[in-house]
């Protein structure tokens, strides 16, 4: 048989039939939705007077437009209230599992779905929202899709797709104290620039990916989109099924051994071809940080902004960027003042995360300057937060937790970053206006945050590390 | 329901000179609260149009009354970012038919096929000439036909061919929709569905 890769054994197995033209009829195994891309395929259903065809393989969750605080209350927000109401009554209607507001498995889509254990090996996977690749880190195909392919998967189940190339990007190498998963997914996507992976989907290889917990790999998974790929996987292991099997609702079904066995072989055969390979050494990876206005802008923190090379594509849009951000070429980051902290997202608002900066903050005081916003991922992460006293850390160092959702990453609810201020954010994206109209957003690990939440000043964490 | 249907176009330009132009900037989150499709043109590259009082921003070319058209031309991965379908959504309501780039973000791309908005990929040296000559003669017309795969600048510019997948290229042209299509092979999906049920029954 001739060797295939991972991707290959997954997609070629969903496809329904294929059409003229070679797009695949794909089978979607699980579909996630939300308040903000939802309602309009709902509709879409009404018009035609269809129902949904598997309602048990979609679930739903409130979590982009949502108040971090006071989640006990009427939704402020007239409109936000009302897109929160429509999604209830479409679940109702067309008899979807609905974790609405308040509910103990609330969350985040991309964070309830892997730790409620709808994320499943080998599966196709498939969301209105960009970051649906995290599920990746799992062995899966999971990519984001328009509303209107919302309503595709709601209709038939399926959705039509050109199937994609395939790049593998192998890791190799231990990390440096002090350096994360975020770092990993930064740096790779400061050197494949933001568009350098657009009509590719990645498998992410070698050992310092292999190394990684499952909450590391949903971390570099999920900003797969930040390069173009639209999706981005990792094989399975023993760090898969140690994940899986520690999720009661799955351990318990007794069918789990099976499916454990069924999971075995998901990874790429020996010999099996990518139309790109790239290599990097994770042992030169340090923290990074963006400057700019795009992910692709990226560099190591005790780096300088590069120069406008007017020769060079791209030096119009540099330019923008940093004239937006208020920052000079070759000026050096570490040192310049920080208004904002956020810690969380489906990026960096797992339970890992939440430890990682609770602990480099234990026993130091938040600058006073300095707003922070901390934000699990979900009511299970919040509460695993509040079981480890985490909370109690972080509010000795002056910080508040608050209440799961996503926040201040696209800033929907009243969690904004003013105009003009600096936010150091551990989310996906540093897109103009991104963080609320005219936020200077700079994206970092947890780490890094801490260590500017604690400084008042963008900081390498390293710094704060030895001490 | 989108209009689908598109065949010949021919207009004026505007031109956007800016390479990773992300549907952030196309819609921005904050207005994202609304629960129909309709308009999102309003509010457009909000943040580009109007300062942050409110007041129009006159150096933006949507702004600039030299420039009209219902065909966007901009740099290199436009679309790039969140899947949110509500950018091509503010695009068509606003009035844009199609857009030009070198190349587009995949999401944005099949959001755009699924509105009747055309992305139209053009090489990076076309697209370059073609900013410069927009932005030099506003009055620049073109024509993209849809069946011959062709994008020209008239009167007698240049012409470069486009692709398109042709399924895609054939629901443009007859005014269909993907969902038309999968709702007429449910049975197929449920054939699908039956034969991995005794596959994995086979397995255990």
């Amino acid at each position: 048989m001739t060797p295939k890769t991972l991707f290959d054994k997954i997609w070629d197995s969903h496809v329904v039939r294929t059409i003229e033209g070679g797009s695949d009829v794909l089978y979607i195994d699980q579909h996630f939705i939300h308040e903000v891309t939802s309602p309009q395929a709902f509709d879409g259903l009404r018009a035609r007077g269809i129902p949904v065809f598997r309602p048990a393989k979609t679930l739903a969750t409130a979590d982009h437009n949502i108040p971090t605080i006071d989640q006990d209350l009427p939704i402020k927000d007239e409109l936000s209230r009302n897109q929160v109401e429509t999604l209830n009554e479409n679940c109702k209607k067309f008899g979807i599992e609905y974790f609405s507001l308040n509910h103990p498995n609330n969350g985040i889509v991309h964070v309830i779905g892997p730790e409620l254990g709808y994320t499943l090996p080998g599966t196709t996977i498939v969301c209105g929202d960009s970051h649906t690749s995290t599920h990746g880190a799992f062995g899966t195909i999971a990519f984001g899709i328009g509303t209107s392919e919302v309503e595709m998967v709601l209709a038939s189940q399926c959705i039509l797709q050109n199937k994609p190339k395939k790049i593998r990007i192998t890791v190799n190498g231990e990390l440096q104290k002090g350096v994360t998963p975020k770092d990993i997914i930064l740096h790779i996507i400061s050197q494949m620039s933001s568009g350098g992976a657009t009509g590719y989907f990645v498998e992410y290889a070698g050992s310092a990916i292999e190394a990684l917990s499952m909450e590391g790999r949903m971390t570099v998974c999920n900003m797969s989109i930040e390069m173009g790929a639209r999706g981005g996987l990792i094989a399975t292991d023993l760090t898969t099924f140690e994940y899986l099997n520690n999720i009661p609702s799955l351990a318990n079904r007794p069918d789990f051994k099976s499916l454990l066995l069924s999971w075995r072989n998901l990874k790429t055969d020996e010999g099996a071809s990518f139309d790109r390979e790239v290599v990097f050494d994770a042992g030169i990876i340090k923290p990074m940080i963006t400057y700019g206005t795009n992910p692709g802008m990226g560099m190591a923190i005790d780096e300088v902004i590069p120069r406008i090379n007017n020769d060079r594509e791209g030096a119009v849009t540099l330019a923008k960027a940093l004239d937006y951000m208020g920052f000079r070429p070759d000026m050096k980051l570490p040192g310049h003042q920080v208004d904002y902290v956020f810690l969380g997202s489906c990026t960096n608002g797992r339970i890992e995360d939440l430890r990682a900066f609770a602990h480099f903050v234990k026993g130091k005081k938040k600058a006073p300057e300095v707003t922070a916003l901390i934000v699990p991922g979900s009511k299970r992460v919040e509460q695993q937060a509040i079981d480890e006293g985490l909370d109690k850390i972080l509010s000795e160092a002056g910080f508040e937790l608050r209440q799961p959702g996503c926040s201040s990453c696209l800033a929907m609810n009243e969690d904004r970053i003013p105009a003009g201020k600096y936010a150091v954010s551990t989310s996906n994206r540093n897109f103009e206006g991104r963080q609320g109209p005219g936020s200077r957003t700079l994206l970092a690990s947890p780490l890094t945050a801490a260590a500017a939440a604690i400084t008042g000043k963008i900081t390498d964490p390293r710094d704060l590390l030895n001490n | 329901m989108p209009k689908l249907k598109f065949d010949i176009l021919e207009s004026t330009c505007i031109p956007l000179p800016l390479e990773n132009i992300d549907t952030d900037q196309i819609i921005p989150a904050r207005f994202l609260s609304a629960t129909s499709r309709e308009g999102f043109g309003e509010n457009l590259f909000r943040d580009w149009r109007y300062d942050t009082s409110g007041n129009k921003n006159d150096a933006f070319i949507l702004n600039n009354q030299n420039y009209k058209g219902t065909v966007l031309v901009a740099g290199k991965n436009f679309g790039c970012g969140s899947s949110r379908e509500h950018a091509v959504w503010a695009l068509t309501d606003y009035g844009f038919r199609a857009v030009v780039s070198s190349f587009f973000a995949d999401i944005f791309k099949n959001n755009s096929l699924n509105n009747g908005l055309l992305p139209v990929v053009v090489p990076e040296e076309f697209l370059n000439d073609l900013l410069e000559i927009i932005q030099r003669e506003p009055e620049t017309r073109i024509r993209i036909d849809l069946d011959k795969q062709l994008f020209s600048v008239l009167p007698p510019g240049e012409s470069v061919e486009f692709e398109i997948n042709p399924y895609k290229k054939k629901c443009l042209l007859k005014g269909l929709d993907d969902i038309d299509y999968l709702l007429s092979i449910r049975e197929i999906i449920a054939g699908y569905e039956f034969r991995n049920k005794l596959k994995r029954c086979e397995s255990k």
